[in-house]
């Protein structure tokens, strides 16, 4: 790991400010996926702004009867809330199926959306990898590469990563917002569905903040109710990423909303594909996946994820 | 309870001592690689609470909690097993929560509460869950086990506070501590024995102890 200074934040302005004038500096928080790559030498920060006291861990109802919920609120916390359980299942559902009991105590709502993928050349220093280092090449893309962990759809020449965050696929199936605080003091609302970057060439950017931007919650419409659900299926029974996993509403009247994991470099919803729900899973997934170009090694996800679908929609 | 292991006296120590004196010797140090112009020092001096005594560290700010404990603190019963969050070993409570001790920076938990196995109960005063792990050999190695009774302490504690799980089924409902529920949430601790059906009915144990 490289030398880094260190300071506290106690507000999310300053936070932000001095993110922005020093060189080199990165906000910390839980430091669950943060610090493993520091070890690694994948970040490399030269200073760090732990943004833990900064009182970002509430969660709160909004004037509009949605739920806002604070950057810093761990993953346990968010997953065990009343109203969450309650009016959010699905994404009590998705927080549990990721990680294990130690790292949803210390990874933050904010920490997990800005995550880094998980695909194993982006890990391997020894192999080339654009999002690590701009312009290397993609080791994932070469010739008998290890690619069934990675995306099918969304991708780009330059990169086959995928975002590895379960939280996420419900919370833009919930059509979440994330509000920021910039280094000048302007507060920011992105909606979900336009915070990831999709890769292109430049897949070293991972989403819309601006340099020093901090994330100071996330909020969640009114409940829309129906019948919520979170399905991952993995190598594992625990404890392991998605190979693909589907974030379902479903109203009573057959209509609803489908959001995919494990297949793209963000969550994966289509307005066409939530339209197409009456008509069952292949209606949806013709449309949520036109146009995948996966590997030799992962085109099962089109039809896993499919199954998965009618899997659950066959449960009622 | 027996007296810490002096550090000098470590043929481990010794060992890795001597390893990166030849490293030291043959390849030029990545100083040119290091940053020149930090924000500020890279050391910082801070207070823990460990085991209920406060301990002041004044440490590399790279520095896990892992690492103080073991390195600076000379508590040496929390492990180091993978070092990246994926094992358990490195279990500890921080402010009555477990987390990967690995993953967690020193500098970053000013005036926590912290308790590792040390503080859970002595060899002439085990806490039930230590006993039960006797009782029900849950354990070949050992190496694992003080990140897996650390563990099994939070998730007992996890169900009575009602937090659901990956396979609870309703998330109104009050949740039980079931084979399946102990099983779920104490996958984030890996035992390379293989002692899981014993480590299983030990927590069962405990559980029972507690009702």
């Amino acid at each position: 790991m490289r030398a880094f200074s260190y300071e506290r934040a106690s507000e999310p302005a300053q936070a932000a400010s001095r993110a922005a004038e020093i060189p080199g500096a990165k906000f910390i928080a839980g430091g669950t996926n943060l610090l493993d790559l520091m070890k690694l030498e994948i970040e490399t920060p030269m200073h760090l702004i732990d943004v833990s006291g900064t009182g970002l861990d509430g969660i709160t109802a909004t004037e509009d009867g949605g739920l806002r919920i604070g950057a810093l609120v761990s993953n346990t916390d968010l997953a065990a809330n009343e109203r969450v359980r309650r009016d959010y299942g699905v994404l009590t559902r998705a927080l549990m199926s990721g990680a294990s009991g130690q790292l949803r105590n210390k990874a933050t709502t904010a920490g997990n959306l800005l995550q880094r993928t998980r695909c194993p050349y982006f890990y391997d220093t020894a192999m080339p990898c654009n999002k690590r280092s701009p312009g290397a090449g993609c080791a994932a893309l070469g010739q008998g590469a290890f690619s069934r962990q990675l995306g099918i759809i969304g991708t780009s020449d330059a990169c086959i990563a995928t975002h590895p965050s379960d939280m996420a696929v419900a919370l833009r199936v919930l059509d979440a917002e994330v509000e920021t605080i910039t280094p000048s003091g302007a507060s920011r609302t992105i909606p979900l569905d336009e915070f990831y970057r999709l890769p292109g060439d430049t897949p070293d950017v991972e989403t819309v903040l601006m340099p020093g931007e901090f994330i100071t919650a996330v909020t969640l419409p009114p409940p829309v109710g129906g019948r919520q659900a979170y399905h991952k299926v993995r190598d594992r029974a625990s404890y392991a990423f998605a190979l693909v996993s589907v974030a379902l509403v479903r109203q009573a009247d057959g209509s609803g909303r489908v959001a995919l994991g494990g297949v793209a470099p963000q969550p994966w919803r289509r307005a066409a594909a939530d339209a197409a729900l009456p008509d069952g899973a292949n209606a949806v997934m013709s449309r949520l996946l036109d146009g995948a170009s996966p590997t030799e090694e992962n085109a099962f996800k089109i039809r896993l994820a499919e199954r998965t679908l009618a899997g659950m929609l066959a449960e009622g | 309870m027996s007296p810490p292991i002096r550090f000098e006296m470590r043929r481990r120590t010794f060992l890795v001592g001597t390893a990166s004196a030849v490293v030291a010797a043959n390849i030029p140090w990545r100083a040119s690689a290091q940053p020149t112009s930090l924000a500020g020092p890279d050391r910082s001096t801070f207070t823990l609470v460990v085991n209920g005594e406060t301990r002041e560290l004044a440490v590399d700010n790279r520095t896990t909690l892992l690492d103080a404990l073991r390195e600076h603190l000379e508590l040496t019963g929390t492990k180091k097993g993978c070092d990246h969050g994926q094992c358990g070993a490195c279990t500890v409570h921080v402010n009555g929560e477990r987390i990967n001790s690995c993953l967690s920076l020193a500098v970053m938990h000013q005036g926590d509460e912290v308790t590792t196995i040390e503080g859970l109960g002595t060899p002439q005063q085990l806490d039930p869950m230590q006993q039960a792990f006797f009782d029900h050999d849950g354990f070949q190695c050992g190496y694992c086990t003080p990140g897996q009774i650390c563990s099994a302490k939070a998730v007992l504690q996890e169900i009575r506070d009602n937090v659901p799980s990956h396979v609870t089924k309703d998330l109104t409902a009050r949740i039980e501590a079931t084979d399946e529920e102990i099983r779920e949430r104490m996958s984030g601790n890996i035992c390379r024995c293989g002692a899981y059906a014993n480590i299983l009915e030990a927590i069962h144990q405990a559980a029972g102890e507690q009702a």
